[in-house]
């Protein structure tokens, strides 16, 4: 069954230099599991391909059903150099939240 | 000491809504009202005013909003602690003086954070072998130290404790942490140590969900935003602080905005890193102990936070200048919006490299399509599309070739594709680019200094 990320989570996205940080949180217990289980570095990385043009990193926070995920390369020089309309990475959470996951 | 103290936050950045410190100060009880005023590139800013007069350099609200919440503060005892003073702190207690006589508002303490700024000692710093390193490229500060625009170290909660000790009502900083300003009357109320990191922590986390105003209660909320009643007045959070190290997140009752476990959760992940690290000058947070749960309706218990001894560093922000930048745009209508947006980019493009310009980068973004989320914009089909703005910006060392792109936008109304519109602005100007520059210094070098202003 293919269910929409943002059906199951909601989160909140910003900067950290030319790094944007990008915090997903499942709305219950059993949509963590989901998110937990398949929103990988590598998934995520593919997700934000060219927008994101370095590694990414992930961390989980159990305690608050969420993730936060550092997305390296992301904001063209950030805050005040990039040229971006979205400089500080502050949509890129509704982003992420496009994703489509395949779920028994 | 006091069982509880209420902590209102009344500012997110400098530009957050201005009645809402009011409405903090009116609208219920309060013990302390604090705001943050100081995003990286405000220092900057502040840095630019101040050279140009040596009375500015401090965030200009504060003394028009002392005007209205000073007397209501004397009365019902609020004291209130900002970042707001930038680079100069002291000018910005003197303006506030200033008000209170003007209010005749007597038997008023400010207390004055001073030292962070390092911007003059930067060559001494460097000389004694502080090198000042960008904790992102590792190069030495040395190699932008003729273009730097200022240089402030991070101060934490203590020296703002110290001001409250010396019977400070109004605490004005400089560059301190936002999550500082509110762990402070915690530390200063309920006696908390300088090695008791858990506390220390709970109340850095309770200043994180503070720091960004209505962040917390329901402003920028991704989940069901729709759910949030009263945006046009929205309450900003308020912290009810425990000796313990357990907090309630909750906002006025009159006051719109909605405190849940997710309005404070999204608050809680942003603009983290490693959350077993929150690291501030006070203590590093660990985000994977926090709990949270509804305790009642616009009440949210934070509990159970565990912390680390600080680093032995101050982090440092200095901002220098780096070259121009420029940004115009243009809308397209139906029919066919997209195309001719993306025409029209070819063509000032092609004139930008006959007039041989030099620029570091240009970046197009078609606005009603995918300047958000780039290649994850869903294709459309072109016919439903009413119309589209073409935003195109550079950025180079060379001013003139700024300057001259931004005589290059309007031409195309006359010289380029059809029902174009949207440039009512007059040429775009070259902005300077304020750069970053994160770098570390050890604790010892820098003296946090706190002085009393009395009137």
């Amino acid at each position: 069954m293919k269910i929409k990320l943002i059906d199951i989570a909601h989160g909140r996205s910003g900067d950290k230099g030319d790094a944007a940080n990008v915090g997903i949180i499942a709305y219950d217990e059993k949509g963590y599991e989901i998110i937990e289980k398949h929103l990988t570095v590598e998934r995520v990385k593919k997700h934000f391909e060219g927008i994101c043009f370095g590694a990414v990193e992930r961390f989980e926070l159990p305690n608050l059903r969420a993730l936060n995920f550092i997305l390296h390369n992301t904001l063209g020089g950030g805050g005040t150099v990039s040229l971006k309309l979205d400089a500080q990475g502050k949509t890129l959470a509704a982003a992420l939240l496009r994703m489509e996951i395949n779920v028994q | 000491m006091k069982d509880k103290i209420r902590i209102a936050s009344g500012q997110g950045f400098w530009g957050d809504l201005i009645e809402a410190p009011y409405y903090q100060v009116t609208k219920g009880q309060i013990d302390y009202l604090v705001m943050d005023y100081l995003a990286e590139v405000t220092m900057s800013i502040l840095q630019k005013q101040k050279n140009k007069n040596p009375e500015l350099g401090y965030a200009k609200d504060i003394p028009e909003l002392m005007k209205r919440i000073l007397p209501i503060c004397k009365e019902k005892n609020i004291k209130v602690i900002t970042n707001g003073g930038g680079v100069n702190p002291v000018a910005c207690g003197k303006a506030i003086v200033k008000v209170a006589e003007s209010l005749g508002v007597k038997g008023l303490k400010i207390g004055i954070v001073l030292g962070d700024d390092i911007k003059d000692s930067i060559e001494d710093l460097i000389a004694g072998g502080s090198y000042l390193k960008n904790m992102e490229s590792g190069v030495c500060i040395a190699s932008v130290k003729d273009k730097l625009l200022s240089a402030n170290v991070y101060f934490g909660a203590f020296p703002i404790v110290q001001a409250l000790q010396n019977g400070a009502d109004i605490v004005i900083t400089g560059r301190t942490t936002d999550t500082g300003l509110t762990l402070a009357p915690m530390i200063y109320e309920f006696g908390w140590k300088q090695n008791e990191y858990d506390l220390l922590s709970a109340g850095t986390i309770a200043g994180h969900i503070l720091e960004c105003g209505a962040q917390s209660t329901g402003g920028n909320f991704l989940g069901d935003w729709e759910s949030i009643p009263n945006f046009a007045e929205i309450g900003f959070p308020i912290c009810e602080a425990f000796p313990n190290g357990e907090f309630m997140i909750t906002k006025h009752e009159s006051l719109g905005g909605k405190v849940t476990v997710e309005t404070v959760s999204e608050q809680l992940l942003y603009e983290i890193g490693n959350p077993e690290e929150y690291i501030t000058p006070d203590c590093v947070a660990d985000f994977t102990s926090i709990q949270v749960e509804q305790a009642g309706e616009n009440r949210v218990r934070v509990f159970g936070i565990k912390g680390k001894p600080e680093t032995e560093f101050y982090k440092v922000s200095c901002s220098y200048a780096d070259g121009f930048s420029s940004s115009g745009s243009l809308t397209y209508s139906w029919p066919q919006a997209l195309t001719k947006a993306k025409a029209a980019d070819k063509i000032l493009r092609k004139r930008l490299e006959l007039l041989n310009l030099s620029f570091d980068e240009i970046r197009s973004e078609f606005v009603g399509y995918n300047s958000c989320h780039g290649p994850l914009a869903k294709e459309l089909d072109e016919d439903l599309i009413n119309e589209i703005q073409l935003r195109i910006s550079v950025r180079s060392q060379d001013y003139h070739s700024v300057e001259r792109f931004g005589k290059e936008i309007a031409p195309l109304i006359l010289t380029g594709p059809p029902s174009v519109t949207g440039f009512a602005g007059g040429r775009p100007k070259p902005n300077e680019v304020v750069a970053f520059w994160p770098a570390l210094l050890s604790k010892k070098l820098v003296e946090p200094r706190v002085e009393i202003l009395e009137v």
